[in-house]
C-alpha cells in the first residue's frame, strides 16, 4: 500500500481514475433507474406521463388508484398466501434433500460412493427435457397439485456438491470421536455437522428461497386451479397477458376501451410489481450479502 | 483376519464373494449413511433418469394411453419430419445467434465490470455500485418481461428517450429486427452484476506483492491490468467461458416466451420455444421430443468440444 502511495500518478491516469469513476455511477443508475421508474409510474396518472418526451425523474400528477385496486384485488392476496407455502414447502424439501446428500456424499470411504457420484453428474450433462419431464409428472398425478410445483427441481447438484464440499472441510476428529461415544450419522448430522455450517445452510436456503419466490414456469404448464396459483403466475396475467400496452399497439384496440379503464389497468400492473417485488427489495440487503458469499463459497471450494 | 471372513461367507460363492462381503460389511457399518442417500438417489433417479427413458418417445408415435412400452415405433420418422422442415432453419439460426451474440456481448461484461471495479480505490463508491449491480439479479423473469413490455412499449421509457433525438415512436417488441438487442441487453443488464463477483473473488486472490513489484519497476495502472489482474483471473475466464460454449445451444425459454409474439419469431423462435409451444401446448409429445434430444445432443458435444479445445489452449478443463 505504501509503495503504491509512492507512486506518482501519471495525467492519463488521473483522467482515467476519474473518468473511470464517472462511467461506473453512471452505470450504477442504469442498474436502479428502472425501478424508480416503476414506483414513478405506479402513483402518477398514465395520462400525464404518456406523452412525456426523455427521462422521467419525478411522479406526475399522483394518484393511488392502482394500489387501491391492488389492494382490493383477491387474486394478489391468494398468489401470496400460495407463493408462501410454496417457498416454505419447497426450501425445506430441498433442504432435507441437500444436507442429506451432502453430508452423506463427504463421509470417506463409502463403497458406493462413487458410482453414486457419476450418477449424479451424468444429470449435470444429459437431460430427458421438457417434455418427458412433463410426461412423467402427468403420469405420476401430480398435474394440478401442489407437489408439481416443489418436488421436480427440488434438489440442485450444484448445491449439493458446494455442501459436501463443506462438509469434507470439518475435522474428521471431531465426527469419529461423536461415533466412538456412540452417536449415529444422523445425529452426527444434526448436532455437529449442521450448527458448524449455519452460514452455508443459510446461503443455500436462500437461494432455494428466492428461486422458488420468483419461478412461474411449472406453475404455469402443472397447475389449472386458480386455488394454487403462485403470485408469479397472478403477476403475468396481469402485466403480461392481459397487457393494454401491447393491445393499445394493436390498433384502435384503444379507442374502444374506456379510458379510466385502460389507465387503472396500466397504474395496477405497475403497482403489482411493487407489491409482488417487495419481500424481495426489503430483504434484499440482507440478500445480497449473503448470495455474494454464496457465489465465494461457490468458486473457490466448487 | 482372513478366516474369519472366509468363515462368515456362505459356500459356493467363491468368485463374487469378497466383492459382496466387503459390500455388505460396507453397507451394514455405514447403513445411516446409505439410509441418507436412499431419498436422494430417488430423486435422481425419478425425476432425471425416468425422463431420460422418456427420451423413447422421439422414436415413438407416443400416445398418452398406452404408454412408452404400448405406443407403436417409427423409428427416425420424427427426426427427419425435422429436418426437412421449412423452420429447422430459421430455429437453429435463431439459438445460435442470440447464443454468440450474447456470449459475445455478454461474457466480457462482467471481466470489465470487474476490473473497472477493482480499480476504484474509494470503498465507499465501490460498495454502492456493487450493491446496486447486483439488484436486477434477484428480480423475478416475469417482472422482467414485464418491464421490458413497458419500457418497449411505443409510449414507453425507450421510446420516449428515442424521442428526445427526434426519433419516431414504435413498439420496439414488435420488430424483429429488435428482438435481439433487447433479449441480449436486458440479459447483461440483469446479470453483469452477479456475474461480476466470480471475477472481483478471483481479482482480490491475486497476489498484492505482484502488483507492488511491478509498481516499483513503473509499470503504470493500465499495464498492471494488462499484465497481473487478466493474467490473474485467465482460469476463472477459462473455465467460465467453457461453460458458456458448452450452453451455446440451451438457451432459455422461459424469457423468450414471455417476450415473443408471432410478429417476431422471424428472429425470437428458439428451438426451446419451439419445443413447448409444440409439446406442452399443442401436444404433439413425440415430434417435440425428438427435437429436444436434438438440442440436447448438439449441447453434449459442444461441450465436450469446449473443454478439449481449452485442454489443447490451456491447462484449465472442467473435467
Amino acid at each position: 500500500m505504501l509503495i503504491r502511495s509512492r507512486h506518482r500518478e501519471t495525467s492519463a491516469e488521473v483522467a482515467f481514475n476519474l473518468f473511470n469513476r464517472i462511467f461506473l455511477f453512471l452505470l450504477s443508475l442504469i442498474f436502479l433507474y428502472p425501478f424508480w421508474y416503476v414506483v414513478i409510474c405506479s402513483i402518477s396518472s398514465p395520462s400525464a406521463l404518456r406523452g412525456s418526451v426523455g427521462i422521467i425523474l419525478w411522479p406526475k400528477e399522483i394518484t393511488w388508484a392502482g394500489y387501491r385496486v391492488c389492494f382490493n384485488n383477491p387474486n394478489i392476496w391468494m398468489g401470496y398466501k400460495n407463493t408462501f407455502l410454496y417457498v416454505l414447502m419447497g426450501t425445506s424439501i430441498s433442504m432435507v434433500l441437500t444436507t442429506l446428500g451432502g453430508y452423506a456424499l463427504s463421509r470417506p470411504n463409502l463403497m458406493l460412493k462413487k458410482p453414486v457420484m457419476i450418477l449424479i453428474t451424468i444429470t449435470m450433462f444429459f437431460g430427458g427435457g421438457l417434455v418427458p419431464t412433463y410426461m412423467l409428472i402427468r403420469n405420476l398425478g401430480m398435474i394440478n397439485t401442489r407437489w408439481a410445483i416443489v418436488l421436480p427441481g427440488a434438489l440442485s447438484t450444484y448445491n449439493m456438491i458446494v455442501m459436501r464440499t463443506s462438509f469434507q472441510g470439518i475435522p474428521v476428529g471431531m465426527i469419529e470421536s461423536a461415533k466412538i461415544d456412540g452417536a449415529n450419522d444422523f445425529r452426527i448430522l444434526w448436532s455437529i455437522v449442521l450448527p458448524t455450517s449455519k452460514a452455508l445452510l443459510a446461503v443455500i436456503a436462500l437461494f432455494y428461497g428466492v428461486g422458488m419466490w420468483n419461478s412461474w414456469f411449472s406453475a404455469s404448464i402443472y397447475l389449472q386451479d386458480r386455488e394454487l396459483f403462485p403470485l408469479q403466475i397472478i403477476l403475468q396475467e396481469i402485466i403480461i397477458k392481459n397487457s393494454p400496452i401491447s393491445a393499445a399497439t394493436v390498433g384502435g384496440a384503444l379507442d374502444n376501451m374506456n379510458q379510466d379503464d385502460y389507465y387503472t389497468r396500466t397504474l395496477l400492473q405497475y403497482s403489482t410489481i411493487i407489491v409482488s417485488s417487495l419481500p424481495i427489495i426489503l430483504l434484499y440487503p440482507f440478500l445480497q450479502k449473503y448470495f455474494v458469499k454464496g457465489v465465494m463459497i461457490g468458486s473457490i471450494k466448487g | 483376519m482372513s478366516n474369519v471372513k472366509a468363515a462368515r461367507i456362505p459356500k459356493g460363492q467363491m468368485g463374487g464373494k469378497s466383492f459382496q462381503h466387503r459390500l455388505g460389511r460396507d453397507v451394514s457399518v455405514n447403513k445411516y449413511i446409505y439410509l441418507m442417500l436412499v431419498p436422494v438417489v430417488a430423486y435422481y433417479i425419478i425425476f432425471c433418469y425416468v425422463p431420460m427413458y422418456g427420451i423413447l418417445m422421439a422414436f415413438e408415435d407416443y400416445r398418452p394411453r398406452t404408454g412408452i412400452i404400448g405406443s407403436p415405433w417409427v423409428g427416425l420418422k420424427h427426426f427427419r419430419a425435422f429436418f426437412s422442415s421449412d423452420y429447422i432453419g430459421r430455429l437453429i439460426r435463431n439459438t445460435l445467434l442470440i447464443n454468440i451474440y450474447s456470449l459475445l456481448w455478454g461474457f466480457p461484461a462482467p471481466i470489465i465490470f470487474a476490473l473497472l471495479l477493482n480499480e476504484l480505490k474509494g470503498n465507499v463508491l465501490k460498495r454502492y455500485v456493487q450493491t446496486a449491480s447486483y439488484l436486477p439479479y434477484f428480480v423475478s423473469t416475469v417482472v422482467i418481461c414485464g418491464l421490458l413490455r413497458s419500457f418497449c412499449a411505443s409510449y414507453g421509457l425507450f421510446n420516449s428517450i428515442g424521442a428526445l433525438f427526434g426519433a419516431e415512436r414504435v413498439d420496439l417488441l414488435s420488430k424483429p429486427e429488435y428482438f435481439r438487442t433487447i433479449y441480449i441487453g436486458s440479459d447483461i443488464w440483469q446479470g453483469v452484476g452477479f456475474s461480476s463477483i466470480i471475477y472481483i473473488a478471483a481479482l482480490t486472490n491475486v497476489d498484492p506483492e505482484l502488483y507492488e513489484a511491478a509498481t516499483i519497476d513503473g509499470a503504470g495502472r493500465f499495464r498492471r491490468m494488462l499484465n497481473i489482474s487478466i493474467p490473474g483471473i485467465m482460469p476463472t475466464i477459462t473455465i467460465l467461458l467453457i461453460m458458456n460454449v458448452g450452453s451455446l445451444m440451451s438457451l432459455g425459454y422461459e424469457k423468450i416466451i414471455l417476450l415473443y409474439n408471432s410478429l417476431t419469431y422471424e428472429t425470437a423462435d428458439v428451438i426451446s420455444s419451439f419445443v413447448y409451444r409444440r409439446g406442452i401446448v399443442s401436444g404433439d409429445y413425440s415430434f417435440s421430443t425428438a427435437v429436444g434430444l436434438f438440442n440436447t445432443v448438439v449441447n453434449f458435444v459442444l461441450i465436450l468440444l469446449a473443454n478439449t479445445v481449452a485442454g489443447k489452449v490451456s491447462e484449465t478443463t472442467l473435467f
